[in-house]
């Protein structure tokens, strides 16, 4: 027979939940390919699969978890952030992700999402941003970008949108980096990265959202939204010495640069419970 | 010198301290709160406790991640609690169906206040005790208790925290003001003493295709498997088979959803609790809950020296409630009297089970019921029979 080498088992395999797919993901969505990269650091990190846990909200992002062979929690919306913080400061030797999208972490979830950031929680967060909310159907969100057309904005969005690495460094995330679905490569070594780096961090990965975001902002295709990555995209300078935080400001539809990049990565003491159990104590009665 | 965990003797305490020794004794090593009024006690003593006992304390932005994260951290396998008020209990409520669906252990206390809205912050209320009963969203069931005392804050912590971890569902310690606030005696008995109920654990190894939703027992509780234990079991709040994956089919939605509430009832003769006064040849039966009842056993203390065959039955736990009791009293009893701080909630429930005149003693929350217009309502039931107009709002 001419076929000869056929494999028979993906490195990768015992990490997904073969027995799931299809998956719901439409045609040309970005959130496999950061998924596939989350499982290929997984594997890189030499932590054992037992250790790492993986924790969503609602949306089309957070449906992950269910595609993950890990233990996996899909919570509700915007909710991800408080449930991984109490699991892990229980079980502090577990490893755990945060994978959920922009409308999760950053408007319904988007008071935890600063406050774990400030108490410095040791949690790791990919965010999936692809500007909208793409599982009820291309709806406004807290990235849409100003003057974008979506479901709810017919004429134009008339709000100005989050700059998420900006807001996540005013808020004390220890790591910030941004990178898009062309980036599979950083965004796998960013991952890798910050499970070696304790406190919170966040990654941002832009993703196409060809369905809900694309086709109202004249990017038709997922393919489409790729090239344009790569035809925009530059890395940061230092910030904000040489790139300032306003320049991370995103717009696909206009032409200009989307800086991508590592802007923050700073030590600052870990949130750790309190615990005084070799000192003295005094009860009342 | 590590602190002690149960602090077994005779204390002179405040109801929401009891509850935190409660909790502690029961084995709960986590808590998740935000301060709110007249609960913040229950938390401050937390702060105190749970690092001298190895436990974790946080203060959360909210309500709403403070019952993510006690969810998280009992799906981790530490029994976790929060306590709070009427404004935060309502932030709980859409996770209180995600613990319920997740199957997932954890223990509110709702000091209740005047209430809706910011209402009464220092005052008493009883009116959140249909919310506890339904507040989230579906079909669901849980157990909830009403502490009369700061003794009870105590027994009743470490009993919801048994409930919750044998069966797998939040319980509820539905206390008020005025009991979180009493000081009163309050006995800790030994370690050995506490009762302690164990979740279903699973007993085969990860590699042979553990299902973590398939209740196999009679009790319909499947065994839970933490987070880190190699199980690499998926949950969610959307609808799921045994395996915890989504499925959006109608049948495995009627499957799940009557498996979680039957759960409770097959299961209700454990978690079941009231008390009876003078109920053997009572003819006028008072039911009473928390605070109020305290108020009701006097007034049927005075009716029975004023020669009026009245008795108490007080409700220890509001849901599952207790509906047996009551079905045989409706047998002997001419009418019920329902006492309750509130304009009329767990009234609704006694009628269910009852054909005669049901009347209502009612405040809308501020101050206890006095004794006084329990005893009115007794005596003029005695001396006219009971009207079937009913629902007579007193207790001005």
């Amino acid at each position: 027979m001419a076929h000869a080498l056929v494999a028979e088992k993906h490195p990768l395999d015992d990490l997904i939940r073969t027995d799931r797919m299809p998956h719901i993901w439409c045609p040309g969505c970005g959130i496999g390919i950061v998924m596939r990269c989350y499982a290929q650091a997984i594997l890189e990190s030499g932590i054992p699969v037992e250790q790492h846990v993986i924790v969503s909200g609602i949306g089309c992002a957070a449906r992950t978890p269910g595609y993950m062979n890990l233990d996996s929690y899909h919570t509700t919306h915007g909710r991800p952030i408080p449930f991984a913080t109490g699991l892990k400061l229980v079980k502090p030797d577990l490893m755990v992700t945060v994978f959920s999208g922009d409308g999760d972490l950053a408007a319904i979830g988007g008071n935890h999402l600063i406050h774990a950031a400030r108490r410095n929680v040791d949690i790791k967060v990919i965010c999936i941003n692809n500007f909208n909310y793409g599982m009820t159907g291309g709806q406004v969100g807290p990235t849409t970008p100003l003057g974008a057309k979506t479901t709810t904005t017919p004429f134009g969005n008339p709000e100005h949108p989050f700059n998420l690495p900006y807001l996540l460094a005013a808020a004390g995330a220890v790591f910030v980096s941004r990178w898009t679905t062309i980036h599979a490569r950083q965004v796998k070594e960013d991952i890798l990265y910050t499970f070696r780096k304790p406190g919170f961090t966040f990654i941002e990965v832009l993703a196409p959202c060809p369905i809900g975001f694309g086709k109202s902002n004249n990017i038709d295709e997922g393919v489409e939204e790729m090239w344009l990555y790569r035809r925009r995209c530059v890395l940061a300078g230092r910030v904000p010495d040489e790139t300032p935080w306003e320049a991370l400001q995103v717009d696909l539809r206009e032409e200009r640069p989307i800086v991508v990049g590592r802007f923050v990565d700073e030590e600052r003491p870990v949130y750790r419970p309190v615990r005084l159990e070799d000192k003295p104590s005094e009860h009342r009665g | 010198m590590k602190g002690r965990a149960i602090l077994t003797g005779e204390h002179f305490m405040h109801g929401d301290h009891a509850c935190t020794e409660g909790a502690i004794a029961a084995g709960c090593r986590f808590f998740a709160g935000y301060p709110i009024t007249p609960s913040t006690e229950i938390a401050e003593r937390m702060a105190q406790r749970l690092p001298e006992v190895g436990g974790v304390f946080i203060q959360m932005e909210d309500e709403i991640a403070s019952i993510l994260a006690i969810i998280g951290a009992s799906a981790a396998g530490t029994r976790a609690m929060s306590a709070t008020s009427g404004p935060g209990f309502s932030l709980m409520m859409e996770n209180i169906g995600l613990a319920v669906m997740m199957e997932i252990p954890i223990v509110i206390v709702d000091v209740q206040r005047g209430s809706p809205s910011t209402g009464l912050p220092t005052l008493p209320g009883q009116a959140d005790v249909m919310q506890a009963r339904w507040g989230s969203h579906g079909d669901y069931a849980i157990a909830a208790y009403a502490p009369w005392s700061p003794q009870e804050m105590f027994d009743l912590t470490v009993l919801a925290f048994n409930v919750a971890d044998r069966f797998r569902i939040p319980v509820m310690v539905m206390s008020d003001e005025v009991v979180g606030h009493m000081v009163e005696r309050v006995v800790i008995p030994p370690e050995e003493q506490i009762p302690r109920w164990e979740r279903k654990r699973p007993t085969v190894p990860p590699e042979n295709g553990f299902r973590p939703f398939l209740a196999e027992d009679d009790d319909l509780v499947p065994p839970l498997a933490h987070a880190g234990e190699g199980y690499r079991v998926h949950f969610t709040g959307l609808t799921h088979d045994e395996r915890g994956y989504p499925d959006m089919s109608a049948e495995t939605h009627h499957r799940l959803v009557t498996r979680l509430v039957e759960k409770v009832r097959r299961n209700a003769d454990a978690m079941i609790r009231y008390e009876g006064y003078g109920l053997e040849d009572a003819k006028i039966v008072v039911i009473s809950y928390g605070c109020t009842a305290r108020s009701a056993r006097r007034a049927i203390a005075q009716a029975r020296a004023a020669g009026i065959p009245a008795g108490l039955l007080r409700l220890i736990s509001l849901w599952p409630f207790p509906e047996k009791p009551l079905r045989e009293l409706a047998r002997q009893a001419e009418a019920f009297i329902v006492a309750e701080m509130n304009l009329g909630q767990m009234i609704c429930e006694v009628e269910r089970y009852v054909a005669q005149p049901v009347i209502g003693v009612n405040h809308a929350g501020g101050a206890m019921i006095p004794p006084a217009p329990i005893l009115e309502a007794i005596e003029e039931v005695a001396t006219r029979g009971a009207r079937i107009g009913r629902r007579k709002a007193s207790a001005g």
